[in-house]
């Protein structure tokens, strides 16, 4: 796949007309055709063995996601106790991969988590519109990580996109990478906002040269969050990008994904569209919070045979 | 990240999901259906017919001789009268309780038509047993309005007719055979293919179960001897075939100054061309559901990929990496792709032609699979560096072997997808509308698909040019066949 990708990326992010070409150079995507794939694979069947191999997958996947103006250091303490201790019925249940919490309540979250290997994710510049100036994103990053943060939730500027200022929005990316420091970054495209499969495929391209660690699919603080579809998009990209470049990407859908049965075929995606080698927390997230919950009920019938309801997993 | 590894996932294996065989309940034997009730072959011959993805016999099957056949026109020639009488209303009534109960029956068609002729279970339940039921509901609704289908105020049926159909979409090519022919009036002997009788003869009994007057759909099940009795019986006036095109010229021959009505849907060698302007992932979908939809044994199936130069490389690429996540196996798991050769004689003729693909030399391609141990099976395969003279270029192979082509521009890539003695149908893929346009009005197909192959639906006509034959199925074209005009 793109075979015509030069052999030096700064070639395409030379000025904005060259990021321009590239962008609009790419192949497009048919809606119909993208959409009748993802629903293809959405019948795939995964029972039994491959179930309780897709639920361990999928928990251990999971960005434990609290992004409330009503948060409080209560409420994310009893989160990461959640994600310490996903069932108390069951220790070998795997824990999420991270919490993810507004920047001012990232040191509450580090410290209730303390050592234990479950990343503290932060969201920032100006989530979930974006819509700040520069220096204020930035400051907003610094905090983050300044307070411990281990991942970075950035979004970009879907107004500066739309208008096809892509070098605004690749700066902006350059910058907060910069920002970021040793923690990871993650770029949230919204793409309920970007309304064509060929702005999420430019807008994945354009995240992706500018240095993002992982593509993110939604805030989902708006109509339309993660999709299959445009998860699928995504995949392709990360895949496409890694057989140009060499350098691996990694995914979140976030947003919408509720049930086990919805993990399981964003799992099937990822199987079948980049492969195996993005079966895992560190190349694919799942932003989630209420999942956590239903995949351990599904877990639990699992082990013991029976469906024992809500009142057997804990809420946080 | 500290805590987090880098290392790549682990396999994701899915576990067998195969959909349970309980849904069927398959006699040991069946007679022949007709004037509604089944019946014994006259002279008691059967043939088997057996499940191609494990070789076991599935059930024994009446052969139809001459006097069968001739009790079954009989049969058809006599509740012609009364239910070309019937107001196209009460006719439509009987094809809507026909269409609702191919739904209510859909799982245990589904199965029993993956059982008998191979393919995955995913494609019978999501494609095959849904278009049949369509096919009915749409027919059932033209039976009142044929005043209105551009054939005049008062259209005729034209009486009875003789319906051979072939093997690889049986449930499918009975409804596009029976559903029109009643609804305009006629009343029907079909003649299912030899090794996938099962579902037709389920469908009599959801005739009886429809209250549908006997004579109406009579089922002569057998091989080319019975269909052959039943295209040259004198008192047909209606011949409908699918199948092969040499039998389709011997059919040409039979009825020749008889007067019959003739309508024939053949063979295919379709060209599908991805200019270099195409949605390349979903025109790489385009591809495998072209050519490896139903193992390539579909009579429109995109055989002849026509890819332009400049993206031919990436093109190879991408359709390799994807054919390599494709599922062959049990057809009746859930999961399965790529399902069984529906004969030993089809995987035969398929061996055949992919040898002289390999000896004229084309460079093949095979999809890493594992081939089950019994059973009939072929992995999918792509002949690169074909040229219009090879014979897998030209001859239908009706199996899962795709031939790739190039082309440099868009007049030389129509002259290609042109020649062939075939026409029924081609698949264009650009992102350019105009381009897309100029393209399929130049390509001498029934069917052009654009940036879709293999789609269908009852309200489309669907039928060939020159050697793929003549008249068009589907659609309120589709009615033609069935009406004197």
């Amino acid at each position: 796949m793109l075979s015509a990708f030069p052999a030096d990326p700064a070639e395409v992010t030379s000025s904005e007309a060259a990021l321009s070409r590239f962008l609009h150079g790419l192949p497009g995507i048919d809606k119909v055709g993208a959409e009748s794939r993802a629903a293809m694979l959405g019948t795939r069947s995964i029972k039994k063995d491959a179930k309780a191999f897709a639920i361990d997958l999928a928990i251990s996947m999971i960005d434990l996601t609290t992004l409330e103006g009503a948060d409080t250091p209560g409420k994310v303490r009893a989160l990461c106790a959640k994600a310490l201790h996903p069932d108390p019925s069951a220790p070998d249940a795997p824990r999420p991969a991270a919490i993810c919490v507004y920047p001012d309540l990232v040191g509450i979250a580090k410290e209730a988590l303390g050592k234990a290997p479950v990343n503290v994710a932060s969201v920032a510049t100006a989530f979930p519109s974006g819509r700040a100036a520069l220096d204020i994103k930035l400051a907003d990053v610094a905090q983050a990580v300044q307070a411990g943060a281990d991942e970075i939730d950035m979004v970009i500027d879907r107004g500066a996109f739309l208008s096809g200022r892509y070098q605004q929005v690749f700066d902006e990316i350059v910058a907060v990478k910069a920002a970021c420091g040793s923690a990871h970054l993650k770029v949230i495209l919204e793409t309920g906002e970007l309304s064509t499969y060929d702005n999420v495929r430019r807008a994945s391209w354009l995240a992706m040269l500018a240095g993002a660690d992982f593509i993110k699919t939604s805030t989902g603080k708006v109509g339309t969050n993660a999709t299959l579809p445009v998860t699928l998009i995504m995949m392709e990209a990360v895949r496409d990008f890694r057989a140009a470049t060499g350098r691996q990407i990694g995914v979140k859908p976030a947003g919408g994904i509720r049930t086990t049965k919805d993990a399981i075929k964003y799992l099937v995606l990822v199987n079948e569209t980049a492969g195996p080698d993005w079966l895992t927390p560190d190349w694919f997230r799942l932003g989630a919070s209420s999942l956590l919950n239903d995949l351990l009920m599904q877990r639990q019938k699992l082990a013991t045979g029976r469906y024992s309801g809500p009142d057997y997993v804990t809420v946080d | 990240m500290s805590s987090l590894s880098p290392t790549p996932g682990k396999a994701f294996d899915y576990a067998p999901a195969p959909e349970s065989r309980a849904a069927v309940d398959i006699a040991a034997s069946y007679g022949l259906f007709i004037d509604g009730k089944f019946t014994e072959a006259a002279d008691g011959g059967t043939l088997k017919t057996v499940n191609p993805a494990t070789e076991e016999v599935l059930a024994e099957v009446a052969v139809g001789g001459a006097a069968d056949v001739d009790r079954a026109v009989k049969a058809a020639r006599k509740a012609f009268k009364s239910w070309s009488a019937l107001p196209g209303s009460e006719r439509a009534k009987y094809l809507f309780r026909i269409a609702r109960l191919i739904q209510e029956h859909g799982r245990e068609l589904a199965v029993l038509e993956t059982l008998d002729n191979g393919k995955p279970i995913r494609e019978s339940r999501d494609s095959d047993v849904p278009l049949v039921a369509a096919h009915f509901f749409h027919y059932a609704g033209w039976a009142d309005k044929l005043g209105h289908a551009g054939f005049g105020p008062d259209p005729k049926p034209i009486g009875v007719a003789a319906q051979v159909i072939p093997w690889n979409f049986p449930l499918l090519m009975l409804a596009w055979k029976i559903a029109p022919a009643l609804a305009a009036g006629n009343t029907v002997v079909l003649k299912p293919a030899e090794t996938t009788p099962l579902s037709a003869l389920r469908f009599a009994e959801i005739c009886v179960e429809a209250g549908l007057p006997a004579g109406v759909v009579n089922i002569v099940t057998g091989a080319g001897e019975t269909g052959r009795a039943v295209v040259a019986h004198p008192d047909v006036d209606k011949v409908a075939f699918t199948g092969s095109t040499p039998v389709g010229k011997e059919i040409i021959r039979t009825v020749a100054g008889t007067g019959k009505k003739l309508t024939l849907e053949l063979g295919g060698k379709a060209a599908n061309i991805v200019y270099d302007d195409a949605a390349l992932d979903s025109a790489i979908e385009g591809i495998v559901n072209g050519i490896f939809f139903n193992q390539g044994q579909v009579c429109c199936a995109g055989s002849r990929l026509l890819v332009q130069e400049s993206v031919a490389e990436q093109v190879l690429e991408m359709l390799t990496r994807r054919l390599g996540t494709l599922r062959l196996g049990d057809p009746l798991d859930k999961n399965t792709d790529v399902g069984a050769i529906n004969s030993a004689a089809q995987l035969d003729r398929i061996k055949n032609l992919v040898a002289a693909g390999d000896a004229e030399g084309a460079e093949r391609w095979t999809a890493p699979c594992e081939i089950p141990a019994k059973g009939f099976w072929f992995p999918p395969t792509v002949f690169t560096g074909v040229t219009q003279a090879h014979r897998i270029a030209r001859e239908e192979i009706f199996g899962p072997v795709l031939s790739v082509l190039t082309f440099r521009t868009p007049a030389e890539a129509v002259e290609k997808a042109n020649n062939t003695p075939y026409g029924l149908s081609a698949g264009v893929w650009t992102e350019k509308g105009a381009k897309a346009l100029w393209t399929a009005q130049r390509l001498r197909a029934g069917v052009v698909w654009t940036n879709t192959f293999n789609r269908f639906d009852p309200a489309s006509p669907f039928g060939g040019f020159k050697e793929s034959g003549f008249g068009r199925e589907g659609g309120r074209q589709g009615l033609e066949a069935y009406l004197d005009v």
